[in-house]
C-alpha cells in the first residue's frame, strides 16, 4: 500500500474524517496480520478492534520518520505477542488456519492445505522467530524493515530466517 | 548450514516458501471492520471531546455539585443530602459564576479528607472498577473520581461564561480508564434536558451510574460481540438490563394486544389457511429484556413467528431480483408429539449486492419526551442511529424530527457524507429546544416526499418507548394517516425501546398499516444487529404485500394448526386481492412458517370425523387442478403473493408439498430447521399452548443445542440460555 502521509498526518492533527479513513483503510491490514499471528478469526477480530482503540491514543506518538505500516506493525505485533501468551496452550492446532484451509480460491485445494501446514508450523516457533517468519516470508518485508519493527539488528533477522529455514526443512516432508 | 541428506533442498524449501505468496488473503467481515470503526470513532469523540458534546456545562455543573454535595454531607444523611443537592446546586451554580475560585477551595477540602468517602461515592467507585477490573484501591478511585469531576467542573465554568470556548486541555480527563467511573456519570448527564428542576437530574444521574453495573451480567449473557462492545464504549452504550426497580417509573404498563393461539382446523370443514408473512422481531427482543429481568413475559407479548423469525436462517436464495425469493420446504415428526408432523416453509428474500444497493432517504422521527429521559432509552436510541449511519452510503440522506411537547425538524435533509453534522444534531437532542411547528409525524413525512427519491429507499423509521404523542392523538386518525401515506411510497419503520411503557400493540399497529417493520431495541447488540448485519434487510424492501397460501389435501392430511402468525391471518379471498395489505420482506430476510399436521389415520386425531359426509368427498376437488397422479402423492399445495416494492400488482409463486420432502426423523432435517423448531416450542411453551404436550425446557435445550450450527455471532447460543432462565423465571404479577 502506498502511503498517504497527508491523511495521516490530518489524523494525527486530530482531524475526525481523517482518522476515520485511517481506520477504514489500514483495518483489513491489521486483521490480516493479526489473523496470521493466531490463526482465527476470532482473535483477529478482538485484535484488530483493539489496536483501532489503541490508535485513537497512539496515533500522536508516530513520528512520522519512517513508515506508518512499520510503526503499525510493531504495534500489531507487540498485541499479538500479549496475547499469543495466554492461548498458546489451549487451543488444537488443527483448529488454527482452518479458513485458508478451506478458502476458495481458484487455487487448488491442494496447495491450500500445505500453506495451512505452513501456518501452522510457524505459528508453532518461539515468539521470536514466528514474528521474524510472518514478517518476512507473509507480509514479505525485508530483513531491515522485519528488524525495525522488531527492534534487532538485520543480522539477527538474517540468523533468524537461516534456523526458521532449518526448522521448516526438517519437518517438510 | 549444514544440508542433511534426507531433508528438502533450499529449492525446494523455495518453492514451497513460494506458495506463501499465493496464500488467499483472509479478508475481515465487513460488519465486524465497521463496528471496531465506529467504537473507535467514539473514543475518538469521547478524547477529543468535541464542543457539540460538551452539551449543557449548566446542567453538568448542577449535578457534579449534588455529587460533590453528596461527598460532604457523607453517607449517614443520604435522604437530606438529596433534598439538598437541589437548593445547594442552585446556591453553587450562582456562585459560580461569581466566583469560580470557589471550586479550588472545594477541591482542597475533600482532597483532605480521604479516609472518608461518601458512600454514594464509592459504590460508583465500586461499579467502576468492577467493570474494568482496574485493580485499584476504592478510595484512591474514589478521590480520583472527585478530581476529575472537580477538573471538568472548573472547565465548564470557562465555557458556560465564555460560551462553549472551551478550554480543551482542562476539559479532558486525565487518563481515560482511570477517570472510567467519573466519566460514566459524566456521559450520561447531557441527554438530560437542561428543563429538568435542578435536583431531578441528582437521583436519575446517581441511579444511572448505578445502572452501568449491569452491564457485568449483560457481558456473560451475551456473545463475544457484547464483551467487544463492553470495554470501550461509555456506559451509556452497554446493554442495559432494566431490573433495578427504583427505575421502574410505569412497571407493568407495557400494552400487548391479546393473542388467542391459533386453533386446530379440520382439513375437511377449511382446507385453506391464508396469512401474512412478518418479519419483526421485537417480540423476541422484548421476551429476551423480560427474561434478562428474571420475569417470564406476558403471554400476549410471545409472538411466536417473531421469536423464530429473529434469526438469520441459510435457506436457499433465488439467483436475481426477479425473483426475489423461493420457498424451502420440508416434514418431519414432531418432536413434541410423534403422531404428528411438521410442515416447515422456509423463506429468504434475495440478497442485494453491494452496488445494487439503492439510494436511501430516511427521516428519523424521534421521541424526545420525558419518558424516553432514560439509559435505555434516548442514550440508547442515538447510539443505535449512529451505527445506523455507518450502514449508509454518502449520497444517502437524513433528515431528523423530534416530537415531545412541540415537534420540529431538527435537521434538514442532509447527505451522509456530512455525517459530522447528522452526529452533532444526535448529540444535541434531549437538551430541549425543539422549535414548534406541524406536528412530528406530519412533519416526517412531509420531508419524506419532499426529498423524495424515484429509485430509491423513503423511509420514517420512528424511534419511540410508545408514548404516541406525535401530534395526532386519536390512534385511528394516526393509523389512517400511515395507511394513506403509505400509497406515497415511503416506508415506515419503528424501532421501540424501554420496558415499562412500552406500547407494543401500537408500534404493530402502526408498522403494519404503513408497509413496515417493527423491532425491539433493549441493548446495543440488539441495534447493531438489526441495523449494521441486517441493514439491508432493515432498510431495502424486495417485495411487499407479501401473502402466503396453503391448501392440504385431505388424503393424507387431518388436521393442521399454523403455530403463530395469530395478528397475520387473512380471509381466503384475500389472498387474490391485491387491495388487502401484508408484510414486506427486505433484502437477505428469512421468514419462517411452521404448521402442525395430523396426518390420515393418526392416533391423536382432534377433530372427529363428521357423520354425514363420506371421507372421500373433498378429496376430488383437490385433484380437479391437479393431474392425478401428482395430487395423490401431494400433502398440499403452497402459494405464495407478492408485489414488487414499486409495483401495484401481484405475482404467483407456487409449488406442491411432496410426501418425498419429508423426513423420518427431525434429527435428520438440516440444523436451521431444527432450530427453528425449538424456538416454535419454546414459544409455545412460554404461551402455555396446549399442544406441545410433554415437551420440557429441556427437551427445547436439547433440540436447539443440536441445531446451533455455526451461529457466528452466538445468537443461538443467547436463545439457549433464555430457555436456561425461563425454567426458574417467575410469571408476571397478573395486571389490571
Amino acid at each position: 500500500m502506498t502511503e498517504n502521509s497527508q491523511l495521516i498526518q490530518a489524523a494525527i492533527n486530530g482531524n475526525r474524517a481523517a482518522f476515520q479513513q485511517l481506520l477504514e483503510e489500514y483495518y483489513p491490514v491489521i486483521y490480516r496480520m493479526a489473523y496470521r499471528y493466531t490463526g482465527n478469526k476470532s482473535d483477529a477480530e478482538d485484535i484488530a478492534q483493539d489496536i483501532c482503540l489503541k490508535l485513537v491514543h497512539k496515533l500522536g506518538s508516530f513520528k512520522g520518520n519512517g513508515r506508518f505500516s512499520t510503526w503499525l506493525y510493531s504495534l500489531v505485533m507487540n498485541r499479538c505477542r500479549d496475547s499469543d501468551k495466554s492461548r498458546r496452550s489451549h487451543r488444537a492446532l488443527e483448529q488454527n488456519y482452518t479458513e485458508i484451509e478451506k478458502h476458495e480460491q481458484e487455487n487448488q485445494k491442494d496447495s491450500n492445505r500445505k500453506i495451512a501446514w505452513l501456518y501452522r508450523h510457524i505459528s508453532q516457533l518461539e515468539p521470536a522467530l514466528k514474528e521474524t517468519a510472518l514478517l518476512v516470508l507473509t507480509e514479505e518485508l525485508s530483513h531491515g524493515e522485519a528488524a525495525r519493527i522488531l527492534g534487532c539488528a538485520e543480522s539477527t533477522i538474517s540468523w533468524r530466517m537461516l534456523k526458521i529455514r532449518e526448522y521448516l526443512k526438517e519437518r517438510l516432508v | 548450514m549444514v544440508e542433511k541428506s534426507n531433508n528438502l533442498s533450499d529449492q525446494e524449501l523455495d518453492a514451497t516458501l513460494n506458495l506463501l505468496r499465493q496464500a488467499p488473503i483472509i479478508t475481515p467481515e465487513a460488519d465486524i471492520q465497521k463496528m471496531a470503526v465506529f467504537n473507535a470513532m467514539q473514543e475518538f469523540d469521547k478524547k477529543n471531546s468535541a464542543p457539540h458534546q460538551g452539551k449543557s456545562p449548566l446542567l453538568r455543573l448542577i449535578h457534579t455539585v449534588q455529587t460533590v454535595c453528596e461527598t460532604i454531607n457523607g453517607a449517614g444523611n443520604m435522604k437530606k443530602s438529596h433534598l439538598l443537592a437541589g437548593a445547594m446546586g442552585a446556591a453553587f451554580l450562582a456562585f459560580a459564576f461569581l466566583n469560580p475560585t470557589i471550586f479550588s477551595s472545594l477541591h482542597d477540602n475533600i482532597t483532605s479528607q480521604p479516609q472518608q468517602p461518601a458512600a454514594s461515592q464509592l459504590q460508583v467507585a465500586e461499579m467502576g472498577s468492577a467493570q474494568t477490573s482496574v485493580a485499584q484501591n476504592k478510595p484512591a478511585k474514589t478521590m480520583q473520581l472527585a478530581d476529575n469531576i472537580i477538573n471538568e467542573k472548573k472547565a465548564d465554568i470557562g465555557g458556560a461564561v465564555s460560551d462553549v470556548k472551551k478550554e480543551k486541555d482542562a476539559a479532558k480527563p486525565a487518563e481515560s480508564s482511570d477517570a472510567f467511573a467519573g466519566k460514566s456519570v459524566e456521559a450520561i448527564a447531557p441527554s438530560l434536558p437542561q428543563t429538568l428542576a435542578p435536583a431531578a437530574p441528582s437521583v436519575q444521574t446517581r441511579q444511572e451510574a448505578a445502572k452501568t453495573s449491569m452491564r457485568a451480567d449483560i457481558a456473560v449473557n451475551n456473545n463475544r460481540v457484547a464483551g467487544m462492545i463492553a470495554p470501550i464504549d461509555a456506559p451509556i452504550n452497554a446493554p442495559i438490563n432494566d431490573s433495578s426497580p427504583a427505575y421502574h417509573h410505569a412497571n407493568g404498563q407495557d400494552k400487548f394486544e391479546h393473542i388467542q393461539s391459533n386453533p386446530v382446523k379440520s382439513v375437511k370443514a377449511e382446507p385453506v389457511s391464508t396469512f401474512s408473512v412478518d418479519v419483526d422481531s421485537s417480540s423476541y427482543s422484548f421476551m429476551r429484556a423480560a427474561l434478562n429481568n428474571n420475569m417470564l413475559p406476558q403471554k400476549d407479548a410471545v409472538r411466536i413467528e417473531e421469536m423464530v423469525n429473529y434469526f438469520p436462517y441459510d435457506y436457499a436464495v433465488p439467483d436475481n431480483k426477479n425473483e426475489p425469493f423461493k420457498p424451502s420446504i420440508a416434514i418431519f415428526p414432531a418432536p413434541w408429539n410423534k403422531e404428528k408432523l411438521v410442515l416447515h416453509i422456509g423463506i429468504k428474500g434475495y440478497q442485494l449486492q453491494q452496488t445494487e444497493k439503492p439510494h436511501s432517504n430516511l427521516v428519523f422521527l424521534i421521541d424526545t419526551s420525558g419518558s424516553m429521559n432514560e439509559p435505555n432509552k434516548l442514550p440508547l436510541l442515538k447510539n443505535s442511529l449512529k451505527l445506523l449511519l455507518e450502514s449508509l452510503q454518502p449520497e444517502d440522506s437524513v433528515a431528523i424530527v423530534t416530537y415531545a411537547g412541540n415537534a420540529g425538524t431538527a435537521l434538514e435533509p442532509t447527505k451522509v457524507k456530512d455525517k459530522t453534522k447528522i452526529l452533532s444534531t444526535l448529540d444535541n437532542l434531549g437538551a430541549g429546544g425543539s422549535t414548534a411547528g406541524a406536528e412530528g409525524i406530519r412533519q416526517a413525512y412531509q420531508l419524506a416526499e419532499q426529498n423524495f427519491d424515484r429509485n430509491g429507499v423513503n423511509r420514517v423509521i420512528l424511534a419511540t418507548d410508545g408514548d404516541f404523542n406525535v401530534g395526532i392523538t386519536n390512534q385511528n386518525e394516526l393509523k389512517s394517516f400511515i395507511e394513506r401515506k403509505r400509497d406515497s411510497g415511503v416506508f415506515l419503520s419503528v424501532l421501540g425501546f424501554g420496558q415499562g411503557n412500552y406500547n407494543d400493540a401500537l408500534m404493530q399497529t402502526l408498522a403494519q398499516n404503513g408497509n413496515g417493520n417493527a423491532a425491539y431495541i433493549d441493548n446495543l447488540n440488539e441495534a447493531r444487529k438489526l441495523l449494521i448485519e441486517e441493514a439491508s434487510a432493515t432498510l431495502f424492501p424486495i417485495a411487499k404485500d407479501v401473502k402466503i397460501q396453503l391448501e392440504f389435501n385431505p388424503a393424507h392430511i387431518a388436521e393442521y394448526r399454523l403455530i403463530g402468525y395469530e395478528n397475520r391471518l387473512l380471509q381466503r379471498e384475500d389472498f387474490n386481492n391485491d387491495k388487502v395489505d401484508a408484510g414486506e420482506i427486505g433484502a437477505g430476510h428469512a421468514v419462517t412458517a411452521l404448521y402442525e399436521l395430523t396426518p390420515v389415520g393418526s392416533k391423536e386425531k382432534l377433530i372427529d370425523d363428521l357423520r354425514y359426509q363420506s371421507s372421500n368427498n373433498a378429496a376430488p376437488k383437490v385433484e380437479k387442478d391437479i393431474a392425478e397422479k401428482d395430487a395423490a402423492s401431494e400433502y398440499g399445495f403452497l402459494k405464495i403473493r407478492y408485489k414488487l416494492p414499486n409495483e401495484d400488482s401481484s405475482h404467483l409463486i407456487s409449488t406442491p408439498i411432496a410426501a418425498k420432502q419429508q423426513y423420518k426423523d427431525v434429527a435428520e432435517t438440516p440444523t436451521d430447521i431444527r432450530f427453528a423448531t425449538a424456538v416454535a416450542a419454546f414459544g409455545q411453551l412460554l404461551r402455555a399452548d396446549p399442544y406441545t404436550k410433554n415437551f420440557t425446557h429441556d427437551d427445547v435445550i436439547k433440540l436447539a443445542e443440536s441445531g446451533k450450527g455455526s451461529d457466528n455471532y452466538g445468537y443461538r447460543a443467547e436463545f439457549i440460555n433464555l430457555v436456561r432462565l425461563a425454567k426458574t423465571a417467575p410469571a408476571l404479577p397478573t395486571q389490571e
